[in-house]
C-alpha cells in the first residue's frame, strides 16, 4: 500500500510539473483572442467569413480607409484621391511604404493587384468585391488610376475596404495558396504562423506607417484560435488563457457581467432581419399578393417585444429596407407598430376573417422565429414552419419554392444601401416583389455619381417598398463583445473588430 | 479461407462504395453547393462564378463518377473550403482521432472490465451496486455536459489540465474520459452478465475443486469467456468513438476528423464531407473484420464453425 501511494504521489507530481503555462496576456504583451469559425483561407480574396475581414483589416491596407466612427473615406496607402470623371478615380500614394517581407510598395503593386483581381480568371471568391473594376493604370511611381466599368458611386467603399494591396513580386510567385500559408501584407501586423482553420499568430510589424488613420499598434503579439464551442470560450476567458471573444448570448453576456472578472461591450451591428414576402406571386397564387395581408402581418408582429425580450443589446427595431447609418437609408418611410386589432381588420377586409395557412421558413435564431409564429397565429395567420440549414433555405427561396421566410443581411459592412436594398430588389434571384418602379429608382442611386440625386433615389424606392409592405424590416443585430479586464477595446458598428487599435490598459 | 477473405474485402469494397454513393447525393440533396460555399451575403455573380469554377452545373452522376474515380486512385481531390487537398487535410486530423479514440476505448476498457468483474464476483453487494451506480451515471449524463464541468472543474477552478488544443498528451486527458466513460457502462453492464454466467458453469465449479487460485479462475478461464461478446461490442464502440467524437472535439477544440466532417457538411464541401465518410466506413469495416478475428481466436467454436 505504501509503495502504491508513494507511485501516486510520484504521478501526479509528474503530471503537474508536465502541466503548460498559462497563456499569460499581458505579462507577456500576447493578446490571446478566440472565435468560433475555422477561417478557410487566410487570402482576403478567397475567404467570405467575417473573420476573414479581421484578419485582412490587421494584415493588408487597402488605398483608402473607412474611419469607423465618422464613416468618411480617408487616404491609407493613398496619400490624397480625386475623381477625375464619373468612372477614372486617380490616386497619389504615399512614398517609403513596406510589406513585411521588404519589398517596397509602389504604383507597380497596386496596379498589379487591381488588375489581377479585376480579372474573373483570378478566382477572387467575392465577385461584388471587385466586379465593378475595369483596369488600373500607372502613370508614375506614386500615381495610379483606376477605371470602372460604369459609374459606380459605391467604389469607394470598395477601395477602402475590400481590395488589400498584394506585393507582386511575392504574390506572382506564390500565388493563394502560397498566401495563404505565408501572408505577406503592408498592414500594422504581420502574420508569423497559420495553421489552417485553427490559429493564426501575428507580430506588431515596426516598419508601419506612423501617422496613418489606422493609428500605430501597440499589443506585441496577437494569437487567434478557433475554439467551436462558446461554453469552453468562456472557460478560457476566466481562466485567463484566452483575453478576447465575441458574440456572447445575452444570458451568457449577464453572467460573465456579473462575475467581475471580465468587460462585457455591446455593440449594433449593421445585420439587420427582415421578412420576405412573395408579393410577385412567384411561388404561386399566394395570399401575399395582397398588399393589405402583407401590411396585416406587419401590423401583427410586434417586433418591439421581442427585441426587448430575445434580441436585447443595442438592437433596435428598423423600419426601412437598410441599416440606418448606410447611406441612402430613408428612415421617414410608412411605420407598422405593433396593432392586432388593425391586422385582423385588414386580414378581413382583404377577404380572409379567419385567416390562412402559409409556409413560413428561417435559418437562424430559432426563438425569434417562433416568438413571430405566436404572433402570427394570434391574428389567424397559421405558418407551417420549416427550420433548415442557410445554403438550403437560399437554394429553396431562389428555385421560387418560399413564399415567406425571416432572413437577414448584413451588407458585407457596407456602409451604403446598394449593398443591401439595390440587391434584393432590382429583380434579382432573391427578389419577390418585382416592382419595376423600384428597380429603376435603385438602379438609378446606384449608378449616379451625385449623392443628392442618390439620396433622392433610395428615398423614394425605400418609401415605395415600406408603403406596399414587401419586405418587414425587423431590427438591427447586435454582439456582445467579453473581454480580459487589461484590455482596452473598443468594437465598432460595423462589426469589424479592429485589435491594431487595442492596447494594454 | 482466402477465397472467403477475398470475398468479405469485395463486400466491403461494395458496401463503402454505396455509403459514398449515398453520401454523395444527400449532401448535394441539402443545398446548392455553390451557395453554401459563396457565403452568406452572396449575390447572385458570386454564385453563377462559383458553380462554374467547381463545374456544379454539370449532371450529379457526371460529378460523382468523375469523383469516384479518382478517389480509387487515392485522390480525393481539393477541398472547397480550405483550398487544399483532402488527403492533407485528412493526415492533419486523423491522428488527433486517432488518438482519442485509442485512449478513450482504452479507458473504457480499464475501466469497465475490472468493474464488471469485480461486481460479477459479489452479485447484488455494495461493490456491485457502486458499479451500477457508476454505469448508470455514465449512461444518463449528457456528454456535453459532463464536458463542461471537467472544464469547470480542472480549467477554470484548478488549471490543471489545458481545455482547447491537442498539441501534448495532457490536452487529451479530459476528452480521454469524457469520451471513454460513455462507453464504459455498456461494456461493464455486457462483462458483468457473461461473468456471472461463465462463473455458474461447471467447468469453474470443475476448476474450483481443482484448487486452483481464484486469480486463475477469474482471469485465465472465465474471462476469456465471458469477454467474447465484448470484443464485438468494443470494435464498433471504437468506430462510434472515431466518427462520433464530434461533440467532444467541438467542446475540446481538437480539431480532429469527426468534426471536419461535421462542419464541412455544413459548408457543403463535398470532397471533404465524401472522403471522411469514405475513410471511416472503411475503419468500421476494418474493426468488424478484426473483431470477427479476434473472436476467432478467443473462441475455437468460432473458428471451426
Amino acid at each position: 500500500m505504501k509503495k502504491f501511494l508513494a507511485a501516486s504521489a510520484l504521478a501526479s507530481l509528474a503530471l503537474v510539473s508536465a502541466i503548460p503555462a498559462a497563456h499569460a496576456g499581458k505579462a507577456d504583451d500576447t493578446l490571446n483572442i478566440v472565435w468560433e469559425r475555422e477561417l478557410e483561407n487566410v487570402d482576403s480574396y478567397f475567404n467570405t467569413a467575417r473573420e476573414g475581414i479581421i484578419v485582412t483589416r490587421l494584415t493588408w491596407d487597402g488605398l483608402l480607409y473607412r474611419d469607423p466612427k465618422t464613416m468618411d473615406y480617408v487616404p491609407l496607402i493613398a496619400k490624397s484621391f480625386k475623381w477625375v470623371d464619373d468612372t477614372t478615380l486617380e490616386f497619389q500614394l504615399r512614398e517609403g511604404l513596406t510589406f513585411h517581407n521588404g519589398e517596397e510598395l509602389d504604383a507597380d503593386d497596386v496596379v498589379f493587384t487591381y488588375n489581377w483581381v479585376a480579372n474573373p480568371d483570378s478566382g477572387v471568391k467575392t465577385q461584388r468585391n471587385v466586379n465593378w473594376i475595369k483596369e488600373a493604370k500607372k502613370l508614375d511611381k506614386y500615381t495610379v488610376q483606376v477605371m470602372l466599368k460604369e459609374p459606380f458611386p459605391a467604389a469607394l467603399e470598395f477601395v477602402s475596404g475590400s481590395v488589400p494591396i498584394y506585393p507582386q513580386d511575392y504574390y506572382s510567385k506564390v500565388g493563394p495558396d502560397g498566401m495563404g500559408q505565408k501572408p505577406v501584407g503592408s498592414g500594422p501586423y504581420k502574420i508569423t504562423e497559420v495553421e489552417p482553420g485553427r490559429k493564426i499568430v501575428w507580430e506588431k510589424f515596426d516598419g508601419y506607417m506612423k501617422d496613418g488613420p489606422k493609428g500605430t499598434p501597440t499589443i506585441g503579439k496577437i494569437v487567434q484560435r478557433t475554439i467551436p464551442e462558446r461554453n469552453t470560450q468562456i472557460a478560457e476567458l476566466l481562466s485567463g488563457r484566452a483575453d478576447w471573444m465575441w458574440r456572447v448570448p445575452a444570458d451568457q453576456a449577464d453572467r460573465l457581467k456579473s462575475s467581475g472578472k471580465v468587460q462585457i461591450v455591446n455593440e449594433e451591428t449593421f445585420r439587420i432581419g427582415y421578412i420576405t414576402m412573395d408579393a410577385a406571386g412567384i411561388t404561386g397564387d399566394t395570399p401575399l399578393k395582397n398588399p393589405l395581408v402583407r401590411k396585416a402581418i406587419s401590423y401583427a408582429i410586434d417586433r418591439k417585444a421581442i427585441v426587448e425580450a430575445l434580441v436585447r443589446g443595442k438592437s433596435q427595431v428598423v423600419n426601412s429596407a437598410c441599416f440606418p447609418s448606410q447611406f441612402g437609408c430613408e428612415t421617414d418611410v410608412t411605420k407598422y407598430p405593433y396593432d392586432p386589432a388593425k391586422a385582423k381588420a385588414l386580414l378581413a377586409e382583404a377577404g380572409y376573417p379567419d385567416g390562412f395557412s402559409i409556409d413560413f421558413y428561417a435559418y437562424r435564431n430559432r426563438d425569434y422565429a417562433e416568438a413571430m409564429l405566436n404572433f402570427l397565429s394570434q391574428v389567424g395567420i397559421k405558418a407551417n414552419f420549416g427550420y433548415l440549414k442557410y445554403a438550403a433555405l437560399r437554394d429553396k427561396i431562389r428555385s421560387k419554392e418560399v413564399p415567406m421566410a425571416f432572413m437577414t443581411w448584413g451588407s458585407y459592412s457596407i456602409n451604403d444601401v446598394s449593398a443591401i436594398t439595390s440587391h434584393f430588389f432590382t429583380h434579382g434571384k432573391d427578389d419577390l416583389a418585382l416592382d419595376p418602379k423600384v428597380k429603376e429608382l435603385l438602379q438609378k442611386g446606384d449608378t449616379t455619381v451625385d449623392s443628392a440625386v442618390r439620396k433622392q433615389a433610395y428615398s423614394e424606392a425605400l418609401k415605395l417598398i415600406a408603403e406596399q409592405a414587401y419586405w418587414l424590416p425587423l431590427w438591427s443585430y447586435n454582439t456582445n463583445y467579453a473581454f480580459s479586464n487589461d484590455v482596452d477595446f473598443t468594437p465598432t458598428s460595423d462589426e469589424i473588430p479592429r485589435f491594431f487599435t487595442a492596447s494594454w490598459k | 479461407m482466402l477465397v472467403y477473405t477475398l470475398k468479405r474485402l469485395l463486400l466491403a469494397l461494395l458496401v463503402a462504395m454505396t455509403v459514398s454513393a449515398i453520401t454523395f447525393s444527400l449532401t448535394y440533396l441539402a443545398g446548392d453547393p455553390a451557395i453554401a460555399m459563396a457565403g452568406e451575403t452572396a449575390s447572385d455573380a458570386d454564385i453563377e462564378y462559383i458553380e462554374k469554377l467547381y463545374g456544379f452545373d454539370r449532371p450529379i452522376v457526371v460529378q460523382y463518377f468523375e469523383w469516384a474515380l479518382n478517389a480509387f486512385q487515392g485522390d480525393f481531390g481539393q477541398s472547397f473550403y480550405f483550398r487544399i487537398p483532402v488527403a492533407d487535410l485528412l493526415l492533419e486530423r486523423l491522428p488527433v482521432s486517432m488518438t482519442l479514440g485509442v485512449s478513450a476505448i482504452s479507458f473504457a476498457i480499464l475501466l469497465s472490465i475490472p468493474l464488471g468483474v469485480l461486481a460479477a464476483m459479489r452479485p447484488n453487494s455494495l461493490l456491485d451496486r457502486l458499479a451500477l451506480g457508476i454505469s448508470v451515471v455514465g449512461q444518463a449524463m449528457p456528454s456535453f455536459w459532463f464536458a463542461l464541468v471537467l472544464i469547470v472543474m480542472f480549467a477554470v477552478w484548478y488549471p490543471v489540465f489545458p481545455t482547447t488544443g491537442s498539441e501534448t498528451w495532457l490536452h487529451f486527458v479530459l476528452p480521454t474520459i469524457v469520451l471513454g466513460y460513455y462507453a464504459t457502462p455498456a461494456i461493464m453492464r455486457l462483462t458483468r452478465t457473461g461473468m456471472l454466467e461463465v462463473l455458474g458453469s461447471d467447468y469453474i465449479r470443475t476448476a474450483r475443486a481443482k484448487g486452483l487460485p481464484q486469480h486463475v479462475i477469474l482471469f485465465k478461464h472465465a474471462l476469456r469467456n465471458a469477454v467474447i461478446p465484448v470484443v464485438s461490442l468494443a470494435a464498433v464502440q471504437f468506430g462510434f468513438m472515431l466518427g462520433g467524437s464530434i461533440v467532444i472535439e467541438s467542446i475540446f477544440a481538437l480539431h480532429g476528423a469527426g468534426y471536419l466532417a461535421w462542419e464541412s457538411i455544413g459548408r457543403n464541401d463535398l470532397p471533404v464531407v465524401q472522403a471522411v465518410v469514405l475513410v471511416f466506413s472503411l475503419f468500421y469495416i476494418v474493426l468488424t473484420f478484426l473483431s470477427d478475428l479476434l473472436n476467432a481466436w478467443l473462441d475455437p467454436r468460432i473458428r471451426v464453425g
